[in-house]
């Protein structure tokens, strides 16, 4: 019974296996929107020549691999079947062969060189970071993405807004779970952009997989890598490095818009800008700080420290009952704005602006039982920096 | 006076007799593949489906970091420090290893080393939680205060490789029979002799590597803080220095298994003997100079890519010659399909996959978009499980029924091989898609478009997890309720040393040397 299944398997597998690699060559369209998961068996083609070059690269290494795999396989299913002992075969007593030796030796080296070629071609067109039209810098951070755009005057903090309800399944996980961010980065098709891949504190990686571009950002470097998406769409994209406990966390999206559109939106970004910097010399009441900072601290800190304040023992410390939220003013604003070195805690002073900063001093001071009563304004925030 | 063994607990505390310590290595590594496993199952689980269900990101950072830890160094390398401690006295026709104190001494470290490692699950800050290559700063600045028990532990560990490697070099170098010269070895002698050379070459660099972070963490310098002058590049250069010959200490002594498996059912000879030594040697040294393969991401220099793409395209030819002999091998063999040769086969076929994939990625351009994703998760898993595992179990049922004298049942041998390989599958032939589609490895939840394979993916896991309960099952009973296995011949087409001797072998297996010719 189990020698007949046996033989039965046997059979099957060579179809089966070329079923699977027939099934991975079946190629996605690139598109902006959500394709059904069972159809997603390959590489997309992506919208840059370095996606394309991947692609294509990945494409001829697949096809040269079943080539391979069905000579060998289809000798070793032949032996299988027809040189059982059960037909009552004798067996050959041949064990060495020079001449097959080198051969299978040479020609595997003739077929590597084949592929040897189109790879250092799209190696050496990856490298060219030259002539670039604009300068995209990438920081990475536990657990979101800087994206400052040099010259520009204009920067931002790219975080995950999938709420934590959706996460834990308190609430229905929307279409782009996971890959949806508060502000995504927004570039021009057909310009040359460079970008400047660093990290705050453990090394992240940016990866687009339409874009073809990965990199890993390296805390104390700046690595050089660079794209021309060719195609307007929304790009969604991951931290391919593990970074802690955000890791899955951190998605990046990149909307790349024609660059008419591109300079409009650069253009409303800088009046925000100003009017952000505007708004820190008002005075605000304590109400105001503690839903604004309630807001930001979710955002920014509750990551780590926990939405009660609690943190988690032996990694983050709890700021409820803290002698740092319970102490002198400014020991407080020189832990969130200039971090602690050596440790988890980052420096904030230069992600958030000093609305924000205030906010979340005075709501940590003023929340979860801590009683403190005292106000931080954004102007206090400001001469600190300016003191230092 | 008749030898023996001693009676009680202390045959196996102070033994110094390589099948008893053998056997130990063997079920210690037995009940660490099973931990592993369970970590394992506790990763599927929650990937099952999007959202967190079972376990929080902090403590699915631990398990997949434990569960890396343990199967390499606690699963795949002792299990295979076990099978060298049976079979290399029995197939080079001597009484015992050279060094046998040493043996013990090796062996029993161990234990503690994976104690001291696993009790960190326990403490405040949790188990290692940084990936079982512990990149730094996530393993030094940012570290759970925990990570001075892994550091400590991993030195114990490599301690034990080292040592385990020089005694199997010095057995194999002094110890042989008369007659069996270098050429004439079985090629698992020869895969593991090799593979010792490999340990004691780059173990030191590993614990170069942790005795870095220790210092780093605790005593003030800056060897992969950019802050300090230092760089955290560097130390994934040293880790892969260490962590690339790592996996061919993995894969080379399971080719000397099915070197050994295949002409057997084969009834034929191994065709090319003396090209597998040289193939088995060219990888060793290529193992070398490949190493920041794992870094094409990293920013290397434009030379620097282009070398290590080539140099690692190359060991696609040494590891060809290797398929190409089993094949030849089978090629007008007399074929018969026992579950040793089933496990043998399906090793072929599956690392054949894996090295397939393996090519691919070497290909620095195209290997930008498979970093650090599924596919690399199920490459590896495919020469690490349906490679080194898969080889080893099938060493098991083939030198079973001559350790133990009795034979396991050849049905249930037959129905367990048939599970363990359609879960594999099931499990890891679907990452490849997750993995090409965008999908970054070591990730506690994820988006909606991965979630039909995932879920296919775990299923398929636990069923591959069930198969080695099974297995534990069939060696179980094999031991206390198996047939007698034959004296003359257990497989008709064996050749050797070990099947000289009774089954089960005598205490010291070879009094007075066998002459070879």
């Amino acid at each position: 019974m189990l020698s007949r299944l046996n033989r039965l398997v046997a059979y099957a597998l060579t179809p089966l296996f070329l079923l699977f690699f027939a099934g991975l060559s079946y190629a996605k369209e690139p598109t902006g929107s959500r394709p059904e998961g069972w159809n997603l068996l390959n590489l997309p083609v992506g919208v840059s020549s370095l996606s394309r070059n991947s692609y294509e690269l990945h494409m001829i290494l697949m096809w040269v691999c079943v080539a391979i795999g069905v000579v060998v396989f289809g000798i070793m299913f032949y032996s299988m079947i027809a040189h059982r002992k059960s037909l009552g075969r004798e067996p050959a007593t041949f064990h060495e062969s020079t001449k097959v030796e080198m051969l299978w030796t040479i020609i595997p080296v003739l077929i590597l060189v084949a592929l040897a070629w189109p790879a250092t071609t799209y190696l050496v067109e990856r490298y060219d970071t030259d002539e670039a039209d604009m300068d995209i810098k990438i920081t990475g951070y536990q657990w979101k993405w800087q994206y400052e755009y040099l010259g520009e005057d204009v920067q931002f903090m790219s975080e995950l807004s999938t709420p934590e309800s959706a996460i834990y399944g308190d609430s229905p996980k929307s279409e782009f779970y996971l890959s949806e961010v508060s502000e995504p980065l927004v570039l021009p098709v057909g310009k040359k952009i460079r970008f400047l891949v660093t990290a705050k504190d453990v090394i992240h990686s940016w990866w687009v997989i339409d874009l073809g571009v990965k990199k890993d950002a390296i805390p104390g470097f700046v690595n050089e890598t660079w794209v021309r998406i060719d195609e307007p769409g929304v790009y969604r994209g991951f931290c391919t490095e593990l970074c802690g406990k955000g890791h899955a966390f951190m998605p990046i999206v990149v909307n790349a818009v024609p660059e008419d559109e591109y300079n409009g939106w650069l253009a409303d970004k800088k009046v925000a800008v100003a009017a952000e910097r505007e708004l820190a010399k008002k005075t605000f009441t304590l109400d105001e700080l503690m839903t604004k900072g309630e807001e930001a601290y979710n955002r920014s800190c509750a990551a780590c420290h926990m939405g009660n304040g609690e943190g988690i023992t032996g990694a983050f410390p709890a700021l409820k009952g803290s002698a740092v939220a319970l102490g002198a003013v400014e020991t407080h604003m020189d832990v969130v704005i200039n971090g602690v070195a050596g440790t988890g805690m980052q420096a904030f002073g230069g992600q958030l602006s000093e609305v924000d900063l205030a906010a979340i001093i005075t709501y940590e001071r003023n929340a979860w039982g801590n009683d403190m009563k005292d106000i931080v304004q954004p102007v206090d925030v400001l001469k600190f920096k300016q003191g230092q | 006076m008749a030898y023996g063994p001693e009676k009680g607990i202390g045959r196996w505390l102070f033994s110094t007799n390589h099948k008893d310590i053998g056997t130990m290595y063997l079920w210690f590594s037995f009940a660490m593949f099973l931990l592993g496993g369970f970590f394992a199952m506790v990763i599927r689980a929650e990937l099952f489906e999007p959202g967190m269900q079972i376990v929080n990101p902090e403590f699915f950072n631990q398990m997949t970091t434990m569960h890396g830890l343990v199967m390499v160094f606690g699963a795949i390398m002792p299990s295979f420090v076990g099978l060298a401690n049976w079979l290399i006295p029995m197939q080079i026709g001597a009484p015992d290893m050279a060094l046998p104190r040493l043996n013990n001494l090796s062996f029993w470290i161990l234990p503690f080393g994976f104690t001291l490692l696993a009790s960190t699950l326990f403490m405040e800050g949790g188990a290692p939680n940084f990936g079982w290559t512990f990149y730094a700063p996530l393993s030094t600045t940012y570290a759970p205060s925990t990570v001075n028990f892994f550091i400590f532990g991993v030195h114990i560990i490599g301690a034990s490789s080292i040592m385990g490697s020089i005694n199997i070099i010095a057995t194999v170098l002094n110890l042989r029979a008369p007659g069996m010269t270098l050429m004439k070895m079985p090629l698992f002698v020869w895969t593991w002799l090799i593979t010792a050379f490999l340990l004691v070459a780059v173990m030191p660099v590993l614990a170069g590597t942790v005795t870095m972070m220790l210092m780093d963490i605790n005593f003030g310098t800056s060897f992969f803080d950019a802050a300090g002058g230092g760089d955290p590049v560097l130390f994934q250069h040293v880790f892969w220095f260490f962590g690339h010959p790592e996996v061919y200490i993995i894969i080379l002594p399971a080719f000397g298994v099915v070197s050994a498996v295949i002409p057997t059912f084969s009834r034929k000879p191994l065709f090319g003997y003396s090209s597998m030594v040289y193939a088995t040697s060219a990888i060793a040294f290529l193992s070398f100079i490949v190493w920041a393969h794992h870094m094409f991401t990293v920013g290397m220099p434009l030379a620097g890519e282009l070398y290590f793409m080539y140099a690692t395209m190359l060991i696609a030819v040494p590891t060809g010659v290797k398929v190409f002999n089993w094949i030849t091998t089978m090629f007008r063999g007399s074929l018969t399909f026992e579950t040793p040769m089933l496990y043998a086969i399906a090793f072929i076929i599956l690392f054949t996959i894996g090295g397939f994939t393996g090519l691919m990625m070497a290909m620095a351009p195209v290997d930008i978009q498979y970093h650090d994703t599924y596919f690399i998760v199920s490459h590896f898993h495919y020469v690490m499980v349906a490679g080194a595992v898969f080889a080893m179990t099938s060493g098991i049922y083939y030198w079973l029924p001559k350790w133990t004298g009795k034979m396991y049942n050849e049905a249930m041998g037959k129905a367990q091989f048939w599970v363990s390989f359609i879960g594999f599958n099931i499990a890891f032939f679907p990452q490849h898609f997750l993995g090409l589609a965008g999908m970054p490895r070591r990730y506690a939840d994820y988006s909606l478009q991965f979630a039909e394979w995932n879920m296919v993916s775990s299923i398929g896991a636990f069923m591959y997890g069930a198969a080695q309960l099974f297995f534990l099952y069939n060696v179980i009973s094999t031991i206390i309720a198996g047939k007698p296995a034959p004296q003359e011949k257990t497989w008709e087409g064996a050749e050797g040393l070990e099947w000289t001797l009774s089954s089960p072998p005598p205490y010291h297996s070879f009094t007075t040397p066998p002459q070879v010719k």
